[in-house]
């Protein structure tokens, strides 16, 4: 038999969560488009209808432009390594010796720390006469202002950004490697193969579709970097580390600049739904299918 | 037998650097906290053991600082963020996993498209709507507390959690429960809820870390310091200490304390191989 369901009752469960998603998704979403198209120069209660102009003047600013470099210059150098490096400790990880748990929960453990502490604790490493630079001077390489010369800062934050998500990918590539069928790596072993080539030739294609989702969601989190900058180095120097969601927050909650903020977050929302999209229909689209 | 050693060997040696490596900068910030002022700093080479130790950096940064306060925000507003999550994503997910109804395909693609819209994206106009909804706390604590709360008090993949788990239950289980007379919300309340309890956990739990950890939110939404949530409060020790950073460092450290120990006592739920997806990307 089946239950019989009255009619409306679907709609009830479902209430809160739309009125929820309504009011803090759909409505701000369009509301983003429409403040996008308007100018709120002369006066910030009575904007008037803009048009296009307040993206042309998004794409004539050099700032703009320099915060959309920056942002996937940070993608570049954050993505490639959190999708190979915690790819490897999860190997390793994934081997019945002694300590393991033990491993598994400090190599976590940073995820788990709010941001804001990882940064300050690397701001603190970066110090100019902190630690890091020490070690340089012990290896006769002059001290680096890591976080103050603008060749440097964008790179010193993405390492803290790589740092915090090591354990996060670790843990996802560690579900996968149970899924790898042991007799595979059997027929290496009769073959005499070495750790390296084995991981080589069975794991690393058995894991591409993990390793691909991976990139794809350190992608779209890599576009929404902002706490690390905002803590270490407020966009500077020169705004060599400010990218697209600082510039919105600078816009919109420093400078109240209301139309420059809302074009930069039309430009933020597509590339982000592009990810998005790529990682919904072709990595998660189990989960999310009706 | 030698050769069986040295490959464990390897392998312990790669992950005790590593889990040394990544407890690093926490050990270097806590060694800097415990040190006095007759104790440079600075000084190369760097000492790890402190030579004047003190814990006079944490007591003073504990009397300066209200801790207490930003630890019962961030505890409040995670909680309710928390209990909030479970309800509304089990109400919603029961239908989307169970009833067919009109439109169900559209509420679902609706939900599902919430998912690509960034929160960062979208936060000035939801600023906006909490601006004119009084959530914020220069209208009173409790409507800035619903102003921190109520925009993460439900999210797709919360929803899409639950209704995954929703599909594992048997149907039987459902419809012998309304062959004894049980109404739709006590099947839901009494059979799917606690079947389902491993994954409202796991659910609880990430929720709870991402609640505490937020940080971009309250630092737009905030105003009072009565109001400040930890992540909030330790941004601003850097404001409050410009250079000394005994106390930055023993204030953060002592920031952390509670989500170390929520941390080592829900360890399996982070570390066991299982969770993967319920974690916000």
């Amino acid at each position: 038999m089946n239950i019989y369901y009255k009619k409306y009752i679907a709609y009830l469960f479902l209430l809160p969560a739309l009125v929820l998603l309504c009011i803090f998704f759909f409505i701000p979403f369009f509301q983003t488009f429409v403040i996008s198209l308007k100018d709120y120069s002369s006066d910030i209660y009575s904007p008037t209808f803009a048009g296009l102009d307040n993206y042309i003047m998004l794409f004539k600013s050099k700032e703009f432009y320099t915060a959309l470099l920056n942002t996937f210059l940070f993608l570049l150098m954050v993505v490639p390594f959190l999708a190979v490096f915690p790819l490897i400790v999860a190997i390793f990880i994934n081997q019945k010796i002694r300590g393991i748990s033990v491993y598994k929960v400090l190599i976590y453990l940073p995820v788990v720390v709010s941001i804001v502490v990882v940064a300050i604790s690397f701001k603190w490493l970066y110090a100019q006469e902190g630690i890091l630079n020490y070690l340089l001077q012990l290896i006769n390489i002059d001290s680096i202002g890591w976080l103050t010369d603008t060749h440097f800062a964008m790179f010193s934050v993405a390492l803290v950004t790589i740092y915090k998500g090591i354990g996060y990918y670790m843990m996802i590539y560690l579900s996968s490697l149970i899924g790898v069928p042991k007799d595979l790596y059997e027929a290496t072993e009769v073959d005499g193969a070495n750790e390296f080539y084995k991981h080589l030739t069975v794991t690393i294609p058995h894991l591409m579709p993990t390793i691909a989702l991976v990139v794809t969601i350190s992608s779209i989190s890599a576009l929404k970097v902002f706490a690390e900058i905002y803590v270490m180095t407020k966009g500077g120097p020169l705004n060599s580390t400010k990218t697209i969601v600082y510039y919105i927050y600078e816009r919109a909650f420093e400078n109240l600049d209301l139309s420059m903020a809302s074009c930069a977050s039309v430009v933020l929302l597509i590339i982000i739904l592009a990810f998005s999209i790529i990682n919904i229909t072709f990595f998660e689209n189990k989960r999310y299918k009706l | 037998m030698i050769k069986k050693f040295f490959k464990g060997f390897n392998t312990h040696l790669f992950l005790i650097v590593m889990s040394f490596l990544s407890l690093f900068p926490f050990l270097w910030l806590t060694s800097t906290a415990l040190k006095g002022i007759n104790e440079n700093i600075f000084q190369y080479p760097p000492s790890f053991i402190p030579q004047d130790l003190t814990f006079n950096n944490f007591i003073d940064v504990w009397n300066q600082i209200p801790f207490l306060i930003y630890f019962a925000n961030s505890f409040i507003v995670a909680v309710f963020t928390v209990i909030l999550n479970l309800i509304f994503s089990s109400l919603a997910a029961y239908p989307l996993a169970r009833m067919e109804f009109k439109g169900k395909k559209l509420i679902f693609s609706l939900i599902l498209s919430t998912i690509m819209i960034p929160f960062q994206a979208i936060m000035l106009p939801i600023y906006l709507i909490v601006l004119k909804l009084h959530l914020v706390d220069s209208y009173g604590y409790v409507l800035g507390y619903l102003g921190l709360i109520l925009p993460f008090a439900v999210n797709a993949f919360g929803i899409f959690l639950m209704r995954q788990a929703f599909l594992t239950i048997p149907k039987e289980m459902e419809e012998a429960a309304f062959i004894d007379g049980c109404s739709i919300f006590d099947i839901w309340r009494k059979i799917l809820l606690p079947v389902t309890a491993p994954t409202l956990a796991v659910l609880a739990i990430f929720t709870f870390i991402g609640s505490w950890g937020e940080f971009l939110w309250p630092s737009i939404v905030l105003t009072k310091k009565a109001l400040y949530t930890l992540p909030v409060g330790v941004n601003d020790l850097q404001g409050m200490f410009s250079a000394n950073w005994r106390y930055i460092a023993a204030g953060s450290i002592i920031s952390i304390i509670p989500i170390i120990i929520f941390f080592i006592a829900m360890q399996k739920y982070f570390v066991s191989g299982q969770n993967e997806g319920a974690i916000k990307g």
